[in-house]
This record gives structure tokens, C-alpha cells and sequence, in this order.
């Protein structure tokens, strides 16, 4: 049995092992085209009963931090992102929205209800036109605006490293400009 | 009801591919007749199953049932007949019925037509396209349902994403499905022989046709994306070396080495564990070329949202098909013995040599599309190669390719002689030279590398004219005998012709669209005028207009060429009442000389619009060029061989089927 015969087998292994890598890694990670631009004009009912969840002049707040969250119940990393989400949305001067994306708003409160509810208002997006203005690929991703400014946008979930390292400098620094 | 039923189907066809996979195969190996035979009815009522279901999801498209959740994502009630059709198969779940539905009928088809081969291969090649479809049911049913319900039903649907309305598209996924599906007989053969442990003659006999068909399938389905591109997405470009791009066109480039290695196979009884190799790669090309876009390892332009459950599975399923027949090919592979020697110039060599000029254009092109992963994955840099990479590894790469064209058909089986076929060349290699020369001279002071090309690809198509001419003995024998010998030419020498002409026709228009593309563009009010070229445009009139789900502005615009008549075109920028999407219908004139591309943007107030032109030297050669391709595998396929086989086959069943 000549080694040669295996070369394509290995080959395949070689590109396997960066799949499996790359299954984990975000190759969406280029700058948005919504950064420094308005939120989109947008109005979506709640998850209960009739009404508006939330709408764009929701995240107009001249107080705080607002950063908008797009999840699933679906969606495994939206699962192992909601602890992030939950400690922001204790930190005092953000105010913390999520939009349901396709999801069966059923779905979508029993997966809070086992989780714990971090947001504050939230809007079901179920056919996933929202999004589409907002420019989302997929959930969970993850929109921090300051008076109505889109200012940065993490697609995928934010791990707990990213959090100190990256989520709250951005968050304290746009705090500051709001302070100056 | 009648989606519940088309899911009951698909599990139900699940069942019968569970059969067809798991008794051939022990059948075939305890050369038991009565579980091999349990393979044909298995692989019949499979198809019929997938078949149904299919046509249950179309059924729910056309009546616009919502409550179907890929029908209420993907459709809408007032898209036009063809696009409510064409959308079963325009998304994720159900793009895999389909794929799965073509599956079964491959399947079905060997069982029927494969009534001449060996039993026992017959059984293994049933067993291992339904083991495929296994894994394409369990997918399907696991991760994308298409017949999912939705609780609450929407009174509308989200529609067609309105870029993908266009006839050019209806009909460029199933062509390029069809073609990946195709390859996965070619794989199963594979596998069987494999498994048999033995390659001979009649084994390519049967697998050239199907490579020939999955082959032409590729390459209808990738002009059709391409030429789509060319005139809908406005900027005129036709190939972007785009993912998903690449990733039909490696099975392509790993398919037409197929169909050159096993002719070798076929006539040299040589070659064998390398083809094999190229069946079990076409093959995971597919499997890539279909899985990749979805499990959102790689971000393309044609990327549609996607969820890691998917992503996962997918990766199980390509470990287990591509690893494991790699495994198997590595084991195995050693017991199929080469039979033909050949010498290093002969008509083997050159068949070789395009093997391996094909099979590294194949592997430039996976790097080049998996560079952005491997690079993350391996080195934690996201960086990518763009489209300049592989255009100057390709143009590289292609002139030893296109050499080996011209030399390849005049080469003789077993030896040839080299200086002989040099002297025949003279003349042709002369005009080329001297039309690369004149290329040179009139585009003094711009590249070179056109003007090379220019002469390579001229070089080629008289050279494959010659040949033609050289086998029918034209001005060698009177006339009329060479015209007799002209129609006595078999299908697949003529299959060869075309398709090598049809290459150099179409290579001579990428050179020339590639190299010397005119680009203007201008704010115009009604009156204004722009020159590109040798055409002046002036903008008559911007009116509105009303289609069927859209509303657009239409241009009126009169062109002036030097010295032709005048004549209008009509671009338009159209916006979909379903979702706020605008798509440019960009006005084209063709000429055999060039295209004219004109495309009306957006309103920059005041009653003007922006208005770009493009000039494409010799574009239409490209899809003539793949026309006269596509027509030459066509006519291959008809060829008598094939045809004959069927029934010899037959006839010799009885004798074979003892054969150990």
C-alpha cells in the first residue's frame, strides 16, 4: 500500500480540520456599511397580545447606550450568548433591546422565560424584513447605538472575553463622548 | 394535507434508499442474485417517492399556501407564474428535494439502463447513490424540512428576492444541480469498482457518457449564472471568481479532466486508479459546491442566512462521503492494474498532461476560494486573494493548457512523432504569430499578455480546423470524398472538434472583453449626449412604467455609431413592490464585434440620471463559443458507442453475469 494513494486523504483532512475550525470562526467580521448612519425607520409588534414592541424612536435615547440584539430561540449561539446579555443589560446607562428574528413568538418567550429576560422592549421580526434594513446575515448579531447612531455592529455572539475586551471599552468610550 | 403528505414521502423514500443501499451491497457480496436484484424495484419506487414529494411542494407553491413556511419566505402571490415554479428549487430545503428528487432518477436510471452490466456492479453503484441519498434525506428531514408549517399563517409571502426574477436564473440553478447530481453516478461507478476492485474498457464505457452529461449540465448551468450576471447586475462583469462561482466551477475544470482520462481508460486500458481519483474528487466538488454557500463557513455575494445546527451536519456528511471514499480509494486502489504502456509523446501524454494542467486550475481554485478560511483557521489572519490572483495564475496556467490542445488531437496513440505534426503546424503557428504581432502593434504602449492570448487562441482554432481537415483528407482526395468522409466522422471525434473549437472561439472573447473594455458614464438631462467608442448616446426622454410587480424608469436613448445606422435602447431600473429592491435592466446591442451595455441609474434630481456605458470587445464570442461547446459534448453523447452499448450489452448479460 503506497503512502502516495493516502496523499488525497490527507489533503482532505488538512481542509476538514479548517472546516471544523472555521465553523466557529466569523468570516463576516467586515465593517458594516450601517456604522456612523441612523437606525433603519422600523415599527414591529411585541411578542404578547397587539401594539408596537419596538420602533425607531425606542432608540432614540439621549440618556443612555442603546444596543439592540438580534436573536432566536433557534439559534445555538444566541443560547450561549444570553449570560452577555444579561450582564449588560445590568449595567447602569444601557438600555438593552432585542428583536426576535423568525422566530415563533412561543418560541421566542419560553426561551426567555428558561433564560431570564434581559431586554427591555422587544419587537418580533418574524419574517425577517427588519433585518434586512439592518443589514443582519444572521443571529445573533449585536447593534450598539448612541442618539440614533448605529456606532458599531458584532455579528455573531459576544463571547466573555470580547466583553471586557472589546464590547465595554466601546461602550465606556461612547459614555464619555456623551459625557464631554 | 398535501405538505404533511409530501413530508410522509420523503420519509417514506428514505426507507426504500435505506433498502436500496444496505441488500445490493451484502448481496453483492455474497453473490446473492435475489438481494442484488432488490436494487432495481428499490431504486424505481424511490424515485416515484421523491418524485411526489417534489410535486407536492410545487403544488404548494402554485396554490400560494403560506402556511408552508419555505412557500411564505420565498413566494408570493402575485410573482408571475415561471417564478412561483422556479422558486420550489430557489431556497435551501427546497433546492435539496430537487437535488435528492435528480438523485433517485440517476439512480433509477442505471437500474434501467444498466440492465448490461455486471450484476454485481449494478448492485454496488444502486447502493452507493442511495447511501447519498441517505445522507440527503436525513438532511433534509433533520435540519431543512421543506414542508415545515408555520402556527400562524401570513396573509402574504416575503417573495422572491427580485435580482433572482429573471428567465436567465430559472433556469441556472437546475442546470448546475443537475450537473453536480450527474457527477454522483460517475462517483458511485467509482465506488463500485473500488469495492469490485476492478477498471476496465466497458467500466468507462459506461462512465463517459455520464461524465459527458453531468459535464454539459455544468456547463449550461455556469453560463447561465454567468451570462445572468453579465446583463442583470448592470456592471457588465460576467465572472468574479465569487465563491460560489468557484465552487461550480472546480467540478467543472475536475469533470472535463474526467472526460479526457477516460478516454484513456477507455482505448488504453491505462490511467485507471487515476480516474477513479477524478470521479471520487468531481464528485466532493459537487458536494462542496452545493454545501458550502449554506454551512457559512465561506461568505459570498449568494450567501443566504444560515444556522450552525446545518453547518454541522454538513460536516459529518462530507467527512463521511469524501473521507471515506478517499479511505477507501487509498486501500483499494493499488489493485487495479495499468494495462497500455504509452511513450512520452504520444496521444496518452497529452491526454496526461491536460489531466494535470486541469487538475492544478482545479486546486488554484480551492485554494484560492479556501485561502480566507485556512488563513483564519491556521494563522488567525483574515485576509483573502481577489480576483487579480486568479486571473494571472489562470492566464499563466492556461497557456502550457491551451499548447497542449493544439498538439493533443494531432498526436497518435502509443508514439508519436513530434517534428512531423512541428512541420504540419508551420503554417498555422505563422498566422498566429503574425496575428499575436498585429495585436501587438495596433495596441502599442498597452499589455502584452493580450496580444499573446490573441495569438494562442487563434493558434488553436485553426489548428483544431487542420486537424478536422487533416482526418477527412480535404485537398487531398476529391471533394466530394472528403465531404463523405466529413459525414462518416463518428459523433464523438466531431464531439472533440467542437468543443476544442468552440473553446478557442470562446477564449478569444474573454480575451478580448477582458482586455479592451470601453467604460463612460455621465449625469444627463434629456438632450445630453456621451461618447464611448464609436457610438455617441443621447438621452431622449426618462419615462415610468408599470410591469407586473414592479414599477421602473425606462431611458429612451438614440445611438449614433460612426458610419451605421442609428438605433434606441431602452435601459431600465426597476423597483419591486415586494421587497424595496432595485435591479438595473441594463440595454444591450450586440454586435459580433462587441456589445454595447448601457444601464440607467438612480435620479440625481432635477430630471437628471446618471447613465454609464460599457463597450465589450467580442463578449457574444464567449457565449457562442460555450454554445458550440455545449453543442460538440451534445452530439458526443449521441455517438454510437454508446448507444450501441446498450443492447450488446444485453445480448452478452447472460455470459457476463457468471463472470467472477
Amino acid at each position: 500500500m503506497p503512502l502516495k494513494r493516502f496523499l488525497p486523504l490527507f489533503i482532505f483532512a488538512g481542509i476538514f480540520i479548517a472546516f471544523i475550525i472555521g465553523l466557529s470562526l466569523k468570516p463576516g467580521e467586515i465593517p458594516s456599511a450601517l456604522i456612523d448612519k441612523p437606525v433603519p425607520e422600523f415599527s414591529l409588534p411585541p411578542l404578547q397580545g397587539a401594539g408596537i414592541g419596538l420602533r425607531t424612536t425606542d432608540l432614540m435615547d439621549k440618556n443612555n447606550i442603546v444596543i439592540v440584539n438580534f436573536f432566536a430561540s433557534w439559534c445555538g449561539p444566541c443560547h450561549i450568548e444570553h449570560p452577555a446579555l444579561v450582564y449588560l443589560s445590568k449595567i447602569q446607562g444601557i438600555k438593552l433591546h432585542g428583536i426576535a428574528y423568525k422566530d415563533r413568538p412561543k418560541n421566542s418567550l419560553s426561551f426567555l422565560k428558561s433564560l431570564g429576560n434581559p431586554y427591555d422592549k422587544i419587537g418580533t421580526d418574524l419574517k425577517g424584513r427588519v433585518a434586512i434594513d439592518w443589514g443582519v446575515t444572521g443571529t445573533p448579531e449585536t447593534f450598539i447605538i448612541r442618539n440614533g447612531i448605529i456606532r458599531y455592529q458584532h455579528i455573531g455572539p459576544i463571547h466573555q472575553m470580547q466583553m471586557d475586551d472589546l464590547i465595554l471599552p466601546i461602550i465606556k468610550g461612547l459614555q464619555q463622548e456623551g459625557a464631554s | 394535507m398535501i405538505a404533511e403528505l409530501g413530508h410522509y414521502l420523503l420519509v417514506l423514500a428514505l426507507g426504500l434508499a435505506v433498502i436500496q443501499a444496505v441488500f445490493p451491497m451484502i448481496g453483492a457480496a455474497r453473490q446473492d442474485g435475489r438481494m442484488m436484484m432488490l436494487g432495481q424495484p428499490a431504486a424505481y419506487g424511490q424515485f416515484f417517492l421523491s418524485f411526489l414529494a417534489f410535486l407536492a411542494l410545487t403544488y404548494s407553491y402554485l396554490i400560494s399556501d403560506f402556511s408552508v413556511s419555505v412557500v411564505a419566505r420565498n413566494s408570493h402571490s402575485l410573482k408571475p407564474l415561471l417564478y412561483k415554479i422556479s422558486g420550489v428549487w430557489g431556497n435551501h430545503e427546497g433546492s435539496l428535494l430537487f437535488w435528492v428528487m435528480f438523485l433517485a432518477l440517476f439512480g433509477a436510471m442505471v437500474a434501467y439502463f444498466g440492465r448490461g452490466l455486471p450484476t454485481s456492479l449494478r448492485a454496488r453503484v444502486l447502493s452507493v447513490q442511495a447511501m447519498v441519498g441517505i445522507g440527503f434525506y436525513l438532511f433534509m428531514l433533520i435540519t431543512s424540512n421543506p414542508f415545515d408549517r408555520l402556527s400562524e399563517i401570513p396573509f402574504e409571502g416575503n417573495g422572491l428576492n427580485p435580482l433572482l426574477q429573471d428567465p436567465g436564473l430559472v433556469f441556472h440553478p437546475p442546470f448546475l444541480y443537475l450537473g453536480y447530481v450527474g457527477l454522483s453516478v460517475v462517483f458511485s461507478f467509482a465506488i463500485a469498482a473500488l469495492i469490485e476492485g476492478r477498471v476496465d474498457p466497458a467500466w468507462a464505457r459506461w462512465v463517459r457518457p455520464w461524465t459527458l452529461l453531468a459535464w454539459i449540465f455544468l456547463t449550461i448551468g455556469i453560463m447561465l449564472g454567468s451570462w445572468w450576471a453579465y446583463y442583470e447586475l448592470g456592471w457588465g462583469g460576467w465572472w468574479a471568481w465569487d465563491p460560489v462561482e468557484n465552487a461550480s466551477f472546480m467540478p467543472w475544470l475536475v469533470a472535463t479532466a474526467l472526460l479526457h482520462s477516460a478516454i484513456v481508460v477507455e482505448k488504453r486500458d491505462s490511467l485507471k486508479s487515476w480516474t477513479i481519483l477524478l470521479a471520487i474528487i468531481a464528485f466532493s466538488f459537487s458536494l462542496l459546491g452545493t454545501f458550502i454557500v449554506r454551512s457559512g463557513i465561506i461568505t459570498s455575494v449568494h450567501a443566504f442566512a444560515t444556522d450552525p445546527e446545518r453547518g454541522f451536519y454538513i460536516l459529518i456528511f462530507l467527512a463521511l462521503v469524501i473521507g471515506g471514499s478517499l479511505l477507501l480509494f487509498a486501500i483499494r486502489s493499488d489493485k487495479l492494474q495499468s494495462g497500455g504502456l504509452f511513450a512520452p509523446i504520444s496521444r496518452e501524454s497529452g491526454l496526461m498532461i491536460n489531466n494535470l494542467f486541469l487538475s492544478v486550475a482545479a486546486a488554484v481554485v480551492l485554494y484560492g476560494t479556501l485561502h480566507p478560511l485556512l488563513s483564519d483557521a491556521f494563522f488567525g489572519v483574515k485576509s483573502s486573494v481577489g480576483a487579480p490572483f486568479f486571473n494571472v495564475v489562470f492566464s499563466l496556467l492556461m497557456i502550457p493548457m491551451v499548447i497542449t490542445m493544439v498538439y493533443g488531437p494531432h498526436l497518435k496513440w502509443k508514439r508519436a512523432d513530434i517534428n512531423g505534426i512541428n512541420q504540419r503546424l508551420m503554417a498555422i503557428t505563422g498566422i498566429a504569430l503574425l496575428a499575436a504581432l498585429m495585436v501587438f502593434y495596433v495596441t502599442y504602449g498597452g499589455a502584452i499578455m493580450p496580444a499573446i492570448w490573441i495569438g494562442i487562441g487563434i493558434w488553436l482554432l485553426l489548428s483544431t480546423v487542420q486537424e478536422l481537415a487533416g482526418r477527412i483528407k480535404l485537398f487531398q482526395v476529391p471533394f466530394k470524398d472528403s465531404l463523405r468522409r466529413l459525414m462518416r466522422q463518428p459523433r464523438s471525434s466531431w464531439g472533440m472538434s467542437l468543443g476544442h473549437f468552440g473553446f478557442a472561439v470562446g477564449l478569444l472573447g474573454i480575451v478580448a472583453t477582458s482586455s479592451w473594455t470601453l467604460e463612460a458614464q455621465k449625469v444627463m438631462s434629456p438632450g445630453d449626449e456621451m461618447k464611448i467608442g464609436n457610438y455617441r448616446l443621447t438621452l431622449k426622454d426618462v419615462v415610468p412604467v408599470a410591469g407586473p410587480n414592479y414599477t421602473a424608469v425606462r431611458g429612451i436613448l438614440s445611438v449614433a455609431p460612426v458610419g451605421g445606422a442609428s438605433f434606441m435602447v431602452y435601459p431600465e431600473s426597476r423597483t419591486y413592490i415586494s421587497s424595496p429592491i432595485t435591479t438595473t435592466e441594463g440595454a444591450v446591442k450586440t454586435t459580433i464585434a462587441g456589445d454595447l451595455f448601457v444601464v440607467i441609474g438612480e435620479s440625481q434630481g432635477q430630471g437628471r440620471w446618471g447613465v454609464r456605458a460599457y463597450y465589450k470587445p467580442m463578449q457574444v464570442w464567449l457565449w457562442i463559443g460555450t454554445v458550440i461547446v455545449v453543442l460538440g459534448g451534445v452530439i458526443s453523447l449521441s455517438d454510437r458507442r454508446y448507444r450501441i452499448g446498450l443492447p450488446q450489452g444485453q445480448k452478452t448479460s447472460g455470459k457476463v453475469k457468471h463472470a467472477p
